[in-house]
């Protein structure tokens, strides 16, 4: 019997800080085994628990997409005993990892079909998975938009990255700031101001939208407004986690377990649960 | 197979399984009885009504290693190294087992310390021959002879016991002192069984609890049932189907290991986030949260509810919360 509880050993391919204020961090782990590399299959959306040694473990989305082989990619906000003990990892150090854990994104129904790609702030992690994994398949779905928000270009994921998106032709991006800077010459607004106005028409659309509480709540009414059906709208949740997998009881919403039974849902199966969350 | 054997080769038998197995019974220590580890047996105390903890910690520690770590080489210590008796739980317990086994052992992710305990536990249940008021283990289909989820079942008739032996692994353990029972005796445990039986006085209606509580989740009922509620938690520690733990890191440096403890969604830490946003931010969402877990969300993913009658929650609640009363109130409130 496989022991779900047992981390398998990576280590810390390379660190980078995304943001300005230094808190968020991304992290590219290596397995240390072949073995666990070539058993370690995953889809865009899933989630693992992280071990640093002495110090515990915590749940983190992943980053990276399952076509990206070379490394795993998780982005870390540093908030707490474990995300702060990943922020001193220095290359080659050691850690543990189990996972991949949850559900995952919908993809094969976003097949034929366009997708908006909503997100705010350092939640942006599973998006860019999905981003990464939409764009390597990408004549096997419609239009594709990226819209992504932060308080200030500094505290943008991914940055990079974004500007190469923003150049391609197969694909719309709308990258806007709570509050510009002098070099900024992209939106300013929030996001459900920007969803309103430039979402695609929600007929054969699906949005996929993550961020924080408040940005969720004045987005959903928007996407709903514009005609999105509950049923075509996802989201990721989040809660304190320990075990990962239905066990250690903390992290349910009514009889569904946010690790093992999520962490993507639809409007239409939240709505029917309570909203304690 | 009813079988039957006197106190006195009870005792010898119990002895010689030492040699082969760790037995875990039912130990007074001032007062408080607890399931430990035993190495002699002269027969079960006289006053033993039931353990204050919940023999579930006999597969389910209230706090467990699950592996020792030196600078990431991880030691698993899911094995279980010697053969274990569980002796002398009541039928209440044996079936609170059963549930735990759903969350435990059921189709997704096995969790293996639990299982490999299971396993090499044979139980051998001690029949209520006096339950207490605070028992309403018969509204769960239960008795205090029930035998589901024992191996063997103990009936004390006086100067022995009727011995039930309800499953292989029990059969196995025999010796030749077990003997047929004579009618005789079997007609006085059946006796004792309709007294004890007629003693639970409380019975309490499950049948439509669910249901209630699909709606209730807005209810102010939840403000006034937890306006008493000191959050102690005494009520889910004791619990033996409830199954939530923590898991925490004990380690110097890199060398360590990891534990998991029992612990509780009747505290504010369960649920709070890095974040500081906490989704039961108080006692009221938390006591929501056991009595649906146990009534609504439990029944909605095993067919049953999340309690077999035990009375542990109700003997120990420091402001006399009694959940037979709690959920009378949602049925007919």
């Amino acid at each position: 019997m496989r022991n779900p509880y047992l981390p398998i050993p990576v280590k810390v391919k390379k660190t980078f800080i995304e943001s300005e204020d230094r808190m968020i961090k991304t992290l590219d782990l290596l397995f240390l085994n072949k073995e666990d590399k070539e058993n370690f299959e995953f889809m865009p959306g899933q989630f693992c628990e992280i071990s640093v040694w002495g110090k515990g473990e915590a749940p983190f989305g992943i980053a990276s997409s399952p076509l990206e082989k070379d490394s795993l990619k998780f982005t870390v906000n540093r908030a707490g005993i474990v995300t702060t003990a990943l922020h001193y990892l220095k290359e080659n150090d050691e850690l543990g990892l189990r996972g991949p854990l949850g559900n995952s994104y919908p993809i094969e129904l976003f097949k034929g079909k366009s997708v908006v790609i909503v997100g705010g702030g350092f939640a942006f992690t599973t998006l860019r998975a999905l981003t990464k994994y939409l764009l390597a398949w990408r004549k096997d779905f419609k239009g594709i938009t990226i819209i992504y928000g932060a308080r200030t270009p500094g505290m943008l994921l991914y940055k990079e990255e974004l500007k190469e998106w923003e150049r391609r032709e197969d694909l719309k991006v709308y990258i806007t700031v709570d509050k510009g800077d002098k070099n900024w010459q992209g939106l300013v607004g929030f996001v459900p101001t920007v969803v309103e106005k430039k979402a695609p028409s929600p007929e054969d659309a699906y949005a996929v939208i993550c961020g924080p509480p408040i940005m969720i709540k004045f987005t959903l009414p928007k996407l709903l407004a514009l005609g999105f059906s509950p049923e075509r709208i996802y989201t990721s949740l989040e809660m304190r986690m320990k075990c990962g997998i239905g066990k250690c009881g903390r992290c349910n919403i009514g009889r569904f377990y946010v690790c093992k039974d999520g962490p993507v849902f639809n409007y239409a199966q939240l709505e029917k649960l309570p909203g304690e969350y | 197979m009813m079988k039957k054997i006197s106190k006195k080769d009870m005792n010898r038998f119990i002895k010689s399984l030492l040699e082969d197995y760790t037995v875990y019974a039912p130990v007074n220590t001032d007062g408080i009885f607890s399931f430990k580890p035993i190495d002699n047996f002269q027969g079960i105390d006289p006053d033993y009504q039931n353990s204050k903890k919940p023999p579930k910690e006999i597969f389910f520690p209230q706090s467990e290693t699950m592996f020792e770590y030196e600078k990431g080489k991880v030691t698993s210590a899911e094995k279980v190294s010697r053969k274990r008796i569980l002796l002398g739980i009541r039928p209440c317990d044996a079936k609170a087992n059963l549930l735990l086994d759903n969350v435990f052992a059921g189709e997704d992710y096995q969790d293996v310390y639990y299982i490999n305990k299971r396993e090499n536990t044979t139980i051998i249940g001690l029949g209520c021959r006096k339950p207490l008021s605070t028992c309403f283990c018969t509204s769960f289909g239960g008795g205090p002879f029930s035998k589901d989820g024992l191996d063997i079942l103990l009936i004390d008739i006086g100067d022995k016991y009727i011995v039930d032996v309800v499953t292989d692994k029990g059969r196995e353990i025999l010796t030749n002192k077990f003997t047929e029972a004579s009618e005789e005796e079997l007609k006085l445990a059946e006796k004792i069984k309709r007294e004890a039986e007629e003693r639970i006085k409380s019975e309490v209606k499950i049948e439509g609890v669910k249901e209630k509580l699909d709606t209730m989740f807005e209810s102010s009922f939840w403000d006034k049932l937890s306006e008493r509620c000191l959050g102690c938690a005494v009520c889910t520690y004791l619990c033996p189907t409830c199954h939530c733990f923590d898991i925490d890191d004990e380690a110097k440096d890199s060398q360590g290991r990891r534990v998991r403890n029992w612990d509780s969604c009747m505290f504010p830490l369960f649920t709070l986030q890095a974040s500081g946003h906490n989704p039961r931010p108080t006692g009221k969402e938390r006591m929501r949260q056991r009595v649906m877990h146990k009534f609504n969300y439990f029944i909605e993913n095993y067919k049953r509810a999340a309690c077999a009658g035990c009375g542990r929650c109700i003997l120990n609640c420091p402001v006399n919360i009694d959940i037979r009363k709690v959920l009378k109130e949602i049925l007919t409130g």
